[in-house]
């Protein structure tokens, strides 16, 4: 793997298409074409250059655009395939089993493979991982390889440039000029006035703009992998929290995700606008669907487990009480917790009368907290309603004995021991909604009177600390594709050659016509040789003859 | 020289680039979850829970002893069928050094304990009134079953129900030696 020395006597390093010095082709390929290929100045990606061991082996993989581009491709197919089914997120189960079930079932053959490749939980895959790595590892690397060698021949290149560089650019012009010293001398004036920076080299300029917009993809690229660090650290305990749970009025509970803090519902309000209030707004709404909800609410109670308490302890102290709306979090330690969803109306006390079955008098009423019920319930003059079995989600009898399949009180059902002064040893009843059951016929009996209900916020708990990481990559990303799209790198060539020829050529990585545009207003000032754009020769001919007469 | 040198450098700074992006993928596929989920050979976290007497149960208050920590609920089948078993063993295991706790996942006080007293059990029933431990120890279907050894180490995680032999398996496995 040597050197090419080139005829000006640079050494290039191997696989240079274009001595980074003078410009001369050095490849074959360079030689023969008309158009130079001015991808990278024709600098040896270093990929190219060296294939000994097996880490450069890798590395020359990984530094090819090709694979780059079928690693994007493999990660869109996988992402739309992953649509196909639903994820597992939204599967109605829990152990492995009930997964594979649940897609053969619905899905047939089609849907057990899609489970068997990792497709129902695909992000989590082992595959998907890898492939989203591997696109990282591309960017970096395919980066890397070309940003050096690219920023080291344009910081190396010389003013005076080979002919045969010269006549090679897709933008070419020879020819002679009356007074060269003259038209080179106004030339640069004129390039410097339209903000070229200039440099000389006796004979030969070298006007060059906006150099930088060559870095944008390399910044654009720097962002991306910011992004991406932003996103594993996604995965790493304590950087990203996204729970949800329900709270029930009244109830206490630990916050899903958030460990050692406690949150009561003190209250979930859910109000409706009134006719009178938003007549103007919403008036001719409400006549259509008869309600528009003008606030969602859950009043709470935010507790922390006091310094040193372990978990699980009474050990907590309050922080602060707060009014839940929608987009209006309760805010602690880096933790939003937001309002999302609601239920109304899960039964919540239930209140009962014990009554002398013939005579129909009522001894007393009780009113059971379903979910703080009491062993005992005395009613006084000597009666008392004992509970000796409580069912919150009664479903029938199994196994000869009532079984309760939650413990949601959708469908409450009790056993009550009747303690009255007539009956002392007591009378069992069992009380449903609905239906009561007697082991024997009883004296008294437990009558349902009335209910009352209680509702249930359904709150999301946020944490992300990565959040500035994936801002920062984000703008990154965003100026690498300002600077590489609302610039162009422009660079004309002006030189007076050994027989005292004109020649001029220009190169710019895109918008050939401002870079034109430019050369024709050096032209205006300068008496320079008419030049083509051999990509488009006719149109140029045309202009230029036109602006001539 | 020079070159040689170049080419070392050059050798290493990309090998070390590749062993990064490796371990990145290796990380990456390892972890699973983003809260930190309790496996096997972890330590098992403190807590401390009052039973339905009251009485404050600290998790290091068992230390040098084994733990079986049984997280359940009165609606389900499994919890309430291996109930009985662990009550057998309870007395026997209690003097070999190994303690049967159980943590009711936040039901009403008054239904665990027609609970207890239906089966007549007489081993600790702790009361997880917040479900702070229960998200502790991301308890999802119940019955699930930590063993703890004398070292305060998680040796095995059940989820499922067990059968009387297993327990007695189980118990044994975490008896101090």
């Amino acid at each position: 793997m040597s050197n090419i020395k080139c005829q000006c006597g640079h050494e290039n390093p191997y696989g240079t298409e274009l001595c980074e010095k003078c410009g001369r082709p050095l490849s074959e390929k360079a030689k023969k074409s008309d158009i130079v290929d001015m991808r990278y100045e024709g600098s040896s990606r270093r990929s190219q250059t060296y294939k000994s061991s097996i880490v450069d082996k890798i590395w020359n993989f990984f530094s090819s655009v090709k694979i780059g581009v079928s690693i994007i491709v493999a990660v869109l197919a996988a992402s739309a395939i992953g649509t196909i089914f639903p994820q597992k997120f939204y599967v109605p189960a829990t152990t492995d089993a009930e997964y594979a079930e649940y897609y053969e079932r619905l899905y047939g053959v089609v849907g057990k493979i899609y489970y068997q490749l990792g497709f129902y939980d695909m992000y989590n895959s082992w595959w998907f991982k890898v492939l989203i790595v591997m696109l990282a590892t591309s960017i970096i690397i395919a980066s890397i390889d070309r940003v050096v060698p690219l920023y080291k021949s344009l910081k190396k290149q010389r003013t005076r440039r080979h002919p045969s560089f010269m006549k090679r650019q897709r933008i070419y012009g020879e020819g002679d000029v009356e007074n060269t010293e003259e038209a080179l001398a106004k030339a640069e004036e004129k390039l410097k006035e339209l903000r070229y920076n200039v440099k000389t080299e006796n004979g030969a300029i070298l006007a060059e703009k906006h150099r930088f917009s060559r870095w944008g993809p390399y910044v654009n690229h720097t962002g991306l992998i910011i992004f991406f660090a932003g996103v594993l650290l996604r995965g790493i305990p304590g950087f990203y929290v996204d729970e949800a749970m329900w709270l029930r009025e009244g109830e206490t509970r630990n916050i899903v995700g958030a460990p050692g803090y406690v949150l009561e519902n003190r209250g979930f309000i859910l109000e409706n606008y009134t006719k009178d209030e938003a007549e103007e707004v919403f008036g001719e709404a409400l006549d259509k669907v008869g309600s528009i909800v003008k606030t969602y609410q859950t009043d709470v109670t935010l507790y922390k487990e006091k310094e040193g308490a372990l978990p699980g302890s009474d050990d907590l102290e309050k922080m602060q009480d707060y009014s839940i709306v929608v987009n209006k979090p309760l805010k602690f330690n880096g933790y939003n917790v937001f309002q999302m969803d609601y239920k109304l109306n899960e039964l919540s006390t239930m209140t009962f009368h014990l009554v002398n079955k013939s005579t129909e008098k009522s001894l007393g009423e009780f009113t059971v907290d379903l979910s703080k019920p009491e062993k005992e319930y005395d009613l006084g003059n000597g009666s008392s309603v004992k509970m000796i079995g409580f069912y919150p989600d009664y479903d029938g009898v199994k196994d000869g004995e009532p079984y309760s399949k939650s413990p949601v009180p959708n469908n409450p059902a009790f056993i009550f021991q009747m303690k009255t002064p007539d009956k002392p040893e007591g009378e069992r009843s069992f009380v449903a909604i609905r239906q009561t059951l007697e082991v024997e016929e009883n004296d008294y009996a437990v009558k349902f009177a009335s209910a009352e209900t209680r509702n249930i916020s359904g709150l999301t708990i946020r944490k992300d600390k990565t959040l500035y990481i994936l801002l920062l990559g984000g703008l990154i990303f965003m100026i690498g594709v300002i600077q590489g799209s609302y610039w162009q790198h422009r660079r004309i060539w002006v030189q007076k050659d050994a027989e005292g020829h004109i020649l001029v050529a220009a190169h710019t990585n895109k918008n050939w016509f401002s870079l034109r545009k430019d050369l024709d207003k050096v032209r205006e000032s300068a008496v320079l040789p008419a030049y083509i754009d051999r990509q488009d020769p006719e149109l140029d001919k045309q202009e230029q003859e036109g602006d001539e007469k | 020289m020079a070159k040689k040198n170049k080419k070392q450098i050059r050798l290493i700074s990309r090998t070390v680039l590749l062993l990064i992006m490796a371990a990145i993928i290796v990380y990456a596929i390892t972890s699973k979850d983003r809260v930190k989920v309790l496996a096997e050979g972890d330590k098992a976290p403190d807590f401390e829970l009052v039973d339905l007497e009251g009485n404050a149960h600290r998790l290091s208050d068992y230390k040098g002893e084994g733990v079986f920590l049984n997280f359940w609920g009165t609606w389900c089948p499994p919890c309430k069928k291996e109930m009985p078993h662990m009550e057998d063993m309870y007395k026997d295991f209690e003097a070999k050094g190994v303690h049967i706790l159980t943590v009711n996942v936040g039901e009403p006080k008054v239904k665990v304990e027609l609970f207890r007293d239906d089966l007549n059990l007489s081993f600790p029933m702790l009361w997880d009134k917040n479900k702070t431990v229960m998200d502790l120890y991301n308890i999802k279907p119940l019955p699930t079953t930590f063993l703890i050894n004398p070292e305060g180490k998680i040796t095995k995680i059940i989820k499922q129900g067990m059968s009387e032999q297993q327990i007695r398996e189980y118990l044994e496995s975490i008896q101090p030696k």
